[in-house]
Formats: structure tokens, C-alpha cells, sequence
């Protein structure tokens, strides 16, 4: 056992003094804000590309006047109606007029109007379209019931619902939630575990075949027992990925608390709004300056009431089980790493044995995604039973809540599977670090397997 | 008595056998040689011996007591094949190695100190394994071999790698630890410095053991009837009815002759025929080098 602590001491030391670890430890929550914050502005900004598209309207002229101009010209396309040009002409020659494409309306396909062009169209110009036309079609029908006053009635019967979500417990007690928040936090939590599972769990498969091409090994184990060797480093990488973990939660936790004080306190509003970008400031300009250091602009207090939602999130409970399936993920996959280290000469051989590894963490991190949408379906239960993929869905499940029994199938399957993940690993690195030079197989694995000591 | 016995050791890998019933016994403060061709079942008897694997059979000994896992702490083991950590350093390194075999933090750098010394690589103790040469490497992990005073300690191939100063210097502290009461274990394909360091040797071959025995006997019954006899001035030495002439030289007011006697015939007969060609200054029984033996027992058996 004491000789399990030099192992672990040493392991976990070397790691956490490299550079690495604390420039990974300090960038990588600025990456995820970033990441966070960026995804939805490039995804919002999509192609800059200036479209200029033709719209070539068949039928009576009473069908054309009633269509004119109903597509309205955003900020990067330009719809120009083209009175008394043959469609079949402009199809051949819109590309060398300019244009991006032709749009054709006719009264037959007034619901299925057609778009001409070169390249595969960006869903946000299709849905511009078709959201106007929509909305014009629909007017139209309207007007033909003759409705007094039509357009301020329309505008009155504008309505904008959001569903507000409340928990009940078995107590009766109510608990504000928030769908959203619920997503973000599967989202998130699948896609950490992912990360550190599969982060540490490779870096173990890299320790082994560094101990075993430097041939350090072969000194260590004339001290120690192999399977000492392997759990030192397993557990000395955990504490490593766990020591990672705990200083993003505290910085995470930190960061939450500052913000919720400075930037969400009243207080501290007008420094807030000057701070915010253009767009946002000049929604605000309205409120005056004396109402800004009373009250809360709209948007803020949107972000106010998904914090206070977010801590409405049984945080205690998705912690206790992150760390537990992070122990028992990575325990699990960190043994079949170390075996697959064991098997290999270096680096490069480790492909073949990689992919039937991968493909339960990729399948997890699909079925997790799926499970941000729809938490209750069948796939994702049982994705979120099955051992090898639990850790990442079953993190994605829990902020939506989980049966207490499925939590517990759950957890007793993932313990069972990695100690016997753990005994078998052992047995093939028993074999697999002494062995040089030979090309190993799945099948040579498992005749190691059945070696005796 | 034996300081270590190997009784019987079989040991299989799949349908591969990689020993046979291989049996050695290495008398206390001896320096026992381990010798084989490439691939007889060395290695795996010095893993089966460090307890890195198991026999599938056959019985070890330590100080007449069965081999018992805590016994790594009373073994040092130098490989072949030796690695250190390459990003770590030095200091740490050799720290790290000494705790594993059982030593204190504190009685490891007071020993670490002394040895550092010793060889002559104090300066080395901050930097990364990485920015020595391989000769200074080795220095560094036959040290971590020797730290623990272990009673036994299994070098295989202790001088490769090394330039012949630095292993002379291996050399002389090896005879050191066995002046100090540490039992060697030796394997090596340079035949040489078994001549110079070996007692007691075992040959394996293609997993079996095939010659054992103490190096002057195993030299001595290779012998084949052949003497070496130097003789002051210039002699002339007649074939008889007792032995051949193989070589007759004369140089520098010497003569040197090789003769080969035809049968087992006590020496004094062949010194009473020749005593009397000339001033006989040295009178030797040629014993055939270990490099000899080995090619010729194997070679015979391949």
C-alpha cells in the first residue's frame, strides 16, 4: 500500500508541476465562456455574402400587383422584382446578370414557389421567404373575409408566450425551473465528462507506453506489482483530473458569485448598460437615467431570473454523481487505456485498438445531445443504464431529474463493470509491459488474459 | 550453502517453452554467471527470480527460506534493457526508486549522497535524465540498483554502453559489493569479463540448461590435453609417443610450444620428457577461453 502512494505521489506531482496542466487549468473554462459566447454569434452572423435574387412573379396582373414587393430586403439580400422577363431565359443567364438566384411565384404553386440557383441556398434565405410569403398569403386570405380594421386587430392579437416551469415535489413544495437552464446544464455536464474521461483516460494509455518504451518498467516492477503500477498511475491521473475539476468549480463558483453581485446587483446597473455592447445599449437608451439605478433593464432581468433558476438546479446532486461517474468512467476507461498502453510498442500501433473504445464515448455523446431534447425516451434510458455509456448521458439527464431507481441501476452496474474492467486490465498489462517487438491482436489480449501469474 | 536456489523452473508462454527445468544454485558472496544465446530463457529466468513473473513450476530460494514477495527489498536488479524517466530529474529520480524499494526518504538521500559522490555525478543531481549521456545514465541507475544494499543483486549486461574507464569503474565496485557481502547475479554475452569476474557460471540454451559449473573446472575440462610450455632460449622439442606438437615459436630468447597429449597423462610425465631440452621457465595447462566453450557447446547442440 505504501508503495501505492509513492506511485500515485509521483504521478500526480510530475503532472500537476507541468506547464501544461496550469495553463490547461487556467484557459480551458475562458475557451468553454468563449466557446459559449461564440457559438451563437457565428452561428447568428452566418454568411456575409451580398445576395441579389430575382423575383419573377407569373399570372394575372392582378396576382403580380398583389405580390409586389411582399419579400421585404434584409441587410444581405436585395429581392429584385423583374416584371415581364421568361423564367426559362433567367435561368440560364442569372449568374452572369449578378444574381445569386431566381425566385419563381406562380398562382398554381403559390405554396411551393421555386428558387433557382448555383449553389445549395443557406436555410436563413429560405426561411426569410417563405416566412414572408406565409405571412402575405395569410392576409390575403384574411382580407378576403372583409374584416373591418383588419391590420389593428392583427396587431392586437400579437402575442408572445414563454412557458414558465415549475417542479413539484412530493411535498407540494414549487420550485421555479427553467428548461433552458436544465439543457445548458446537460449539456455541459455530458460534454465535460466526455472531455475528462476521455482527457485522463488517454493520458494514462500515454504514461504506460512511455514507462514501457523508455523501458522504465521492467526496474519498477522488480519493486512493485504490475497491477500496483497500473492503479498508482489510474488513481494518480484522477486526482490530477480531480484536482483540475475542483479549481474550475471554484472559479466557476467565484465567477457566478461576482457576477450575480456587481453585474446583476441593482446597484451597479449604469456601469453595466455603458459596458454592454452597441445593440444592447441602444435598446436601453429609452430608460432614462434615474430609472437605471432603480430598476432593471428587460434583459437583465431576463439573465436575473435564469440565474436565480440555475440555482434552483439541485447542484448538490449533480455534483455528487459528475464526481461519481467521473471516478467510475474514467476508472473504467483508464483500465482498458492502460491494457491497450500495455499492448502496444508505441504510440501509432494504438489506432487498431482505439476505434471499439471510441465509438461507445461518440454514441454516448450523441445519445446525450439527443437527450437535451427529450430526456424521458427509451434511448436515452437506456444509454444512461448501460455501463459505458452512462457517465455522459446520464450527467445530460440529470438536470431534467431521474428516478431514484434508474439512478441507482445505474450506478450499481457502472461500479460492477469497471471492477471487473479494472481485474481484466490488470491481467493483460501484467503481460503486456514485458512484451517487445511483436504486433499484438485483440486475441493475443485475450489469451493474456488467462496467463497465470 | 546456496544464498539462492532455483529448483526445477518451468515456465511456458503459450506452446512456447521458455524454460525447461532449469535449476541454478548460487553459493553466498560468489559472482555467478548467467549465459545463453540470444533468446535461451535468460530473461525470463531473472524476471522469474525478481518475481516479476511466476514460474509455472519449480521452486525458488532465499537464504534457504522460499522466495517470499517482500524479498524484492533484498534483491537489486539492473536490466538489460534499463529506462528512466526521461523528463524527470535526476535527483528525484533515483529518490523515487530508492522509496519504492522500501528505503525512507531520509536514508535514501543520506545513501544518494554517498554514491553520487562516489561516482563522481554530484553536479548531475538537478538535471533532467534527458541532458545526460547513456554512459552517465547508467551510472545513475546502477546506483538505484545498489541503494537498498540488496544481499543479491541480477545485472544483466551491466557494461554495455559504457567506455572502458567508466567500465572498469563498474567493474571495481562490483567486486566492492561482493567484498561487502553481496551475491551477484551476471549475465552478459562478453565472455571476457566472465573469465575476469564469473565463479560460477550456467549456460542455457533453447530453454534448458546445458552447462553449469565453476568457470576454472568447466575451463579445465574443456581443456583438451593441451599445454603451454615457455622455455628459456632457443629449444628445439621433439614429437613423442606421449603428445603431438601443435605450434613451436621462437622469439625474443623465448621458446613457446603448444603441445597436445594423446590420452589423460599426469603432467609430471610430459615435464620428465621435456625437462631435459632445455631451461623450462613456465609450464601451463591451456585452458581454452569461455568464448570457445560457449561456441562450441552450443554450436554443437544447434
Amino acid at each position: 500500500m505504501n508503495k501505492i502512494s509513492v506511485i500515485i505521489k509521483r504521478e500526480y506531482i510530475t503532472r500537476v508541476r507541468k506547464k501544461s496542466f496550469i495553463i490547461m487549468t487556467i484557459l480551458a473554462p475562458l475557451l468553454m465562456a468563449s466557446m459559449v459566447i461564440l457559438i451563437p454569434v457565428l452561428m447568428l452572423s452566418g454568411d456575409k455574402e451580398f445576395k441579389k435574387i430575382a423575383v419573377i412573379v407569373n399570372g394575372s396582373d392582378q396576382f403580380k400587383e398583389g405580390l409586389k414587393n411582399i419579400i421585404p430586403d434584409t441587410e444581405d439580400e436585395k429581392f429584385e422584382y423583374l416584371p415581364g422577363v421568361d423564367v426559362n431565359d433567367l435561368v440560364k443567364t442569372f449568374d452572369a446578370a449578378g444574381y445569386y438566384g431566381v425566385l419563381y411565384i406562380t398562382p398554381e404553386v403559390l405554396n411551393t414557389p421555386q428558387l433557382y440557383s448555383k449553389k445549395q441556398p443557406p436555410i436563413g434565405l429560405l426561411e426569410h421567404i417563405s416566412s414572408s410569403l406565409q405571412k402575405e398569403i395569410e392576409k390575403q386570405k384574411l382580407l378576403g373575409y372583409n374584416i373591418q380594421n383588419l391590420d389593428s386587430i392583427l396587431m392586437q392579437i400579437r402575442t408572445n408566450v414563454s412557458v414558465s416551469t415549475r417542479l413539484v415535489d412530493e411535498s407540494g413544495k414549487l420550485t421555479e425551473t427553467s428548461t433552458d437552464v436544465a439543457m445548458g446544464l446537460a449539456y455541459f455536464g455530458g460534454f465535460l465528462m466526455y472531455m475528462l474521461v476521455f482527457l485522463f483516460g488517454a493520458q494514462v494509455m500515454r504514461g504506460v507506453i512511455e514507462e514501457k518504451t523508455s523501458r522504465v518498467v521492467e526496474v519498477v516492477v522488480s519493486s512493485v506489482k504490475p497491477v500496483q503500477l497500473m492503479m498508482g498511475k489510474i488513481i494518480g491521473i484522477a486526482l490530477v483530473g480531480l484536482t483540475q475539476f475542483m479549481i474550475w468549480v471554484f472559479l466557476t463558483v467565484g465567477a457566478v458569485t461576482i457576477v450575480k453581485s456587481t453585474v446583476l446587483g441593482k446597484a451597479a446597473i449604469p456601469e453595466i448598460t455603458q459596458n454592454l455592447p452597441g445593440d444592447i445599449m441602444s435598446e436601453n437608451q429609452p430608460v432614462t437615467e434615474a430609472s437605471q439605478s432603480t430598476e432593471m433593464s428587460p434583459e437583465l432581468t431576463e439573465i436575473s431570473k435564469v440565474f436565480d433558476n440555475a440555482m434552483n438546479q439541485h447542484w448538490l446532486l449533480i455534483f455528487i454523481t459528475f464526481i461519481f461517474y467521473f471516478i467510475t468512467g474514467y476508472l473504467l476507461y483508464a483500465s482498458v487505456f492502460a491494457a491497450i498502453g500495455s499492448a502496444v510498442d508505441n504510440e501509432t500501433e494504438t489506432q487498431q485498438f482505439m476505434l471499439p473504445v471510441t465509438i461507445p464515448i461518440i454514441f454516448a455523446l450523441l445519445v446525450a445531445m439527443g437527450t437535451m431534447r427529450n430526456p424521458e425516451s427509451s434511448i436515452s434510458f437506456w444509454f444512461s443504464i448501460i455501463p459505458f455509456t452512462s457517465p455522459i448521458v446520464m450527467m445530460a439527464r440529470i438536470p431534467f431529474g431521474v428516478p431514484f431507481w434508474q439512478l441507482a441501476v445505474s450506478m450499481v452496474l457502472m461500479v460492477v463493470t469497471f471492477i471487473a474492467f479494472v481485474w481484466m486490465a490488470a491481467k493483460v498489462y501484467r503481460t503486456g509491459i514485458l512484451m517487445y517487438g511483436k504486433k499484438t491482436s485483440w486475441k493475443e489480449m485475450w489469451k493474456w488474459l488467462r496467463y497465470s501469474g | 550453502m546456496s544464498l539462492f536456489e532455483a529448483r526445477n523452473i518451468t515456465k511456458q508462454f503459450g506452446s512456447l517453452t521458455a524454460l525447461d527445468k532449469v535449476s541454478i544454485f548460487v553459493p553466498e558472496q560468489c559472482i555467478y554467471g548467467l549465459l545463453g544465446p540470444n533468446g535461451a530463457g535468460k530473461t525470463t529466468l531473472i524476471r522469474i527470480i525478481n518475481q516479476i513473473t511466476g514460474p509455472d513450476s519449480g521452486e525458488l530460494f532465499l537464504n534457504g527460506k522460499k522466495l517470499m514477495p517482500e524479498d524484492v527489498y533484498t534483491i537489486g536488479y539492473l536490466p538489460e534493457e534499463r529506462g528512466l524517466y526521461k523528463k524527470m530529474k535526476v535527483g528525484e529520480q533515483a529518490l523515487y526508486f530508492a522509496q519504492l524499494k522500501g528505503l525512507t526518504k531520509t536514508e535514501a538521500m543520506r545513501r544518494l549522497k554517498y554514491w553520487f559522490k562516489k561516482l563522481d555525478i554530484v553536479d548531475w543531481w538537478g538535471k533532467k535524465v534527458e541532458e545526460l549521456s547513456k554512459g552517465m545514465q547508467q551510472k545513475v541507475q546502477f546506483i538505484t540498483t545498489v541503494l537498498h544494499e540488496p544481499k543479491l543483486i541480477i545485472f544483466d549486461e551491466p557494461f554495455t554502453g559504457f567506455d572502458p574507464v567508466n567500465a572498469n569503474i563498474i567493474k571495481n565496485e562490483i567486486l566492492f559489493l561482493r567484498e561487502r557481502g553481496a551475491t551477484i547475479i551476471f549475465s552478459t554475452h562478453n565472455m571476457g569479463s566472465v573469465e575476469e569476474l564469473c565463479d560460477n557460471i550456467t549456460l542455457i540454451d533453447k530453454a534448458k540448461t546445458i552447462l553449469e559449473g565453476s568457470v576454472n573446472e568447466i575451463r579445465r575440462k574443456w581443456a583438451a590435453h593441451e599445454y603451454d610450455l615457455v622455455f628459456h632460449g632457443n629449444v628445439r622439442v621433439e614429437e613423442n609417443n606421449l603428445f603431438k606438437i601443435l605450434s613451436h615459436q621462437n622469439e625474443n630468447d623465448k621458446t613457446e610450444i603448444r603441445l597436445k597429449t594423446k590420452e589423460e597423462i599426469a603432467s609430471n610425465d610430459i615435464l620428465k620428457t621435456v625437462m631435459n631440452a632445455g631451461n623450462l621457465i613456465s609450464f601451463n595447462p591451456s585452458l581454452p577461453s569461455m568464448n570457445e566453450i560457449f561456441i562450441r557447446v552450443v554450436e554443437s547442440r544447434h
